[in-house]
């Protein structure tokens, strides 16, 4: 359900060149980026690459070493956080003890002197959008985790904010409820229009939201790309084995293709141009079927996931790789079987051995 | 969780055996207070409360110095330590420790030693015993800030202080309107503590040559035992009921909003 969206227009948002020092530690190390009007971006990325403190930089509760942050063309680096106009729903919960949920959602309004009638009519408001117009009376501690996010997303969007922030929102949900909270999330964002910076480690999620994905690692951005592109065409080892599960195997690269378990496989941009190398393959790139005479290698476990199964086998040169199949396909498999594993024709990145 | 009968029985006991060892010596104090010449009973000694004018004073005094000693505590305290809380936590260790040294000095070497400061203080604001309130507010500082360190500890202040600021809330909005509703408890207890401890208060006072409730209280033993030991009861009911209303006000925002 994600949207194409133009990056040809002024960005939304733009860091240029942004630098974070803690000391010796760079929790940024020159970040640029660029969001769209109505994009919503992911940062994703693995604890202290970065992307909270980049965040936190754009909401003004962090301060840049150096670099610029740009909103809507104006720059906002030295802007204090209560002047900003960033909405922003925090990792913890961060509801207002002592406010009701339709106080906490008309808190923004309120310091901005938006009178009593129209606080009430536009908390009722966002208070619909996210599911929950009939909770206006409760306190935080009557709540599930869930309905303090998404109060907490309402306040955030009461204020109608130039860019809505989300540090982790789903992290202390439960697996049920993040999946829901999640596609709520993009559902209201598309509604409301709002462009959205979204961090998170968990790369399912971003995959799952997002326009575009960012991976960060050590402070700075190994690539942006929609989640399609990221997870086809990963640009860097970091990110192919980052972003979804990938197989090393061994391969060996000529005339721009890699041959891996003997097939031909064409190249991604930035792999080794000649001689060995390791291919990232992805699991469902990778066939098994059962074999006697052309066997090479044998399985050592299937994992039923539902509809797939994951299907572990040894190869005869001793490689351990795991393989996507079908739980159908799978079905006809179990430990210790002898299997040809078949490398498919998807285009693979291959890093120096 | 059912208890058997052997165990209520074991309770009352116990009450009962606590409440005559505590209440005993109130109502012995109660009995020689009303005490009249031949057996009979008299308000005499209560009455002096209200007429005699040294103790009367020194009565005013002392709610006056209980007064001044909370609202100048919760002005210093308060906005310091939320400040350090949510700006500079690397001071947090630097305030507990200033806050905890009143409690490691004697009276007798506070007094020694704020002696030179009061004859600055004598010299700018008068010689006036509500020049108390300023050792007393350093006397409260141990326990008023462990009331409100407490209270602090159970909100997440930070993110709570950086919710409002993306919201558009300045500083003093966020201690006023977001953090200090949330710790109303602690500053209470704070509040309440405080005055318990300057209501108490003789050792100070006296030996700076002021003349508060305690001190009145001492003389007064001297020479009319019957109104001295009335003005302690009264004295020990008035914290008593002080520290009840911590306690109920405590609970009551504990279990509010708990009901729809």
């Amino acid at each position: 359900m994600t949207t194409a969206v133009s990056t040809q227009t002024e960005p939304a948002v733009a860091f240029r060149d942004l630098h974070r020092h803690y000391g010796e530690v760079r929790a940024l190390d020159g970040l640029s980026l660029d969001l769209a009007p109505g994009e919503l971006v992911v940062l994703l990325g693995p604890s202290g690459c970065g992307k909270t403190t980049a965040l936190r930089i754009l909401a003004g509760l962090d301060i840049a070493t150096s670099g610029t942050v740009m909103v809507g063309g104006r720059d906002i680096t030295h802007v204090p956080a209560n002047k900003r106009d960033m909405g922003m729903v925090f990792q913890a919960y961060s509801l207002f003890p002592h406010l009701t949920v339709e106080e906490n959602v008309a808190f923004g309004l309120k310091l901005r002197g938006v009178d009593r009638a129209k606080r009430i009519k536009r908390a009722g408001e966002m208070l619909e959008l996210v599911g929950l117009s009939t909770q206006g009376n409760r306190y935080a501690h009557q709540l599930s985790g869930g309905q303090q996010q998404r109060v907490a997303l309402a306040r955030a969007l009461a204020i109608e904010p130039a860019v809505l922030l989300l540090d982790e929102p789903l992290s202390a949900l439960d697996a049920k409820v993040r999946v829901q909270l999640r596609d709520e999330i993009r559902r209201v964002q598309l509604e409301v229009g709002t462009t959205t910076l979204f961090v998170t480690h968990d790369q399912e999620e971003a995959l799952a939201v997002a326009d575009r994905v960012g991976v960060m690692f050590q402070g700075r951005l190994e690539q942006v790309a929609p989640p399609t592109e990221l997870y086809a065409r990963p640009a860097t080892p970091f990110v192919a084995e980052f972003v979804g599960l990938s197989n090393r195997m061994r391969a060996e690269v000529s005339e721009g293709t890699a041959r891996v378990l003997g097939a031909a496989v064409p190249l991604l941009e930035g792999s080794v141009t000649q001689g060995s190398g390791y291919a990232l393959v992805r699991p469902e790139s990778l066939g098994v079927t059962a074999a006697e005479g052309d066997a090479n290698g044998r399985v050592v476990s299937v994992a039923f996931l539902g509809p797939i199964s994951r299907v572990q086998c040894r190869l005869d040169d001793g490689q351990l790789v795991v393989a996507q199949l079908t739980s159908a396909g799978a079905s006809r498999l179990s430990p210790d079987d002898a299997v040809r594993v078949d490398v498919g024709a998807d285009a693979v990145l291959v890093v120096p051995g | 969780m059912r208890t058997s009968p052997a165990f209520r029985v074991v309770r009352v006991v116990l009450l009962l055996l606590f409440a005559v060892f505590f209440f005993g010596p109130l109502l012995a104090m109660l009995d020689f207070s009303t005490r009249g010449t031949n057996g009979s009973r008299t308000w005499a000694a209560w009455a002096n409360l209200v007429e005699d004018p040294e103790l009367n004073r020194a009565i005013v005094a002392s709610l006056l110095l209980s007064l001044f000693t909370v609202v100048l505590m919760l002005l210093l305290l308060v906005p310091t330590m939320i400040w350090v809380r949510l700006r500079v936590p690397r001071a947090t260790r630097l305030l507990e420790f200033l806050c905890l040294l009143p409690l490691t000095i004697p009276a007798l070497v506070i007094v020694v030693g704020i002696t030179n400061v009061y004859q600055w203080v004598t010299y700018f604001l008068g010689d006036h015993v509500l020049n108390l309130t300023f050792v007393y507010v350093v006397l409260v500082l141990p326990f008023a800030y462990r009331a409100i360190e407490s209270a602090l500890s159970s909100i997440d202040a930070t993110t709570l202080a950086e919710a409002a600021r993306s919201l558009g809330a300045g500083w003093g909005t966020v201690i006023g309107r977001i953090i200090v509703p949330n710790i109303w408890s602690g500053l209470l207890s704070a509040a309440f503590i405080s005055v318990a401890l300057v209501l108490g208060e003789f050792t100070i006072a006296s030996l700076l040559n002021y003349e508060n409730m305690q001190v009145v209280i001492a003389l007064l033993g001297k020479s009319d035992a019957n109104t001295s030991v009335a003005a302690s009861l009264a004295a020990i009911a008035f914290a008593f009921v002080l520290l009840l209303l911590l306690s109920v006000v405590g609970r009551s925002r504990r279990t509010e909003g708990k009901v729809t």
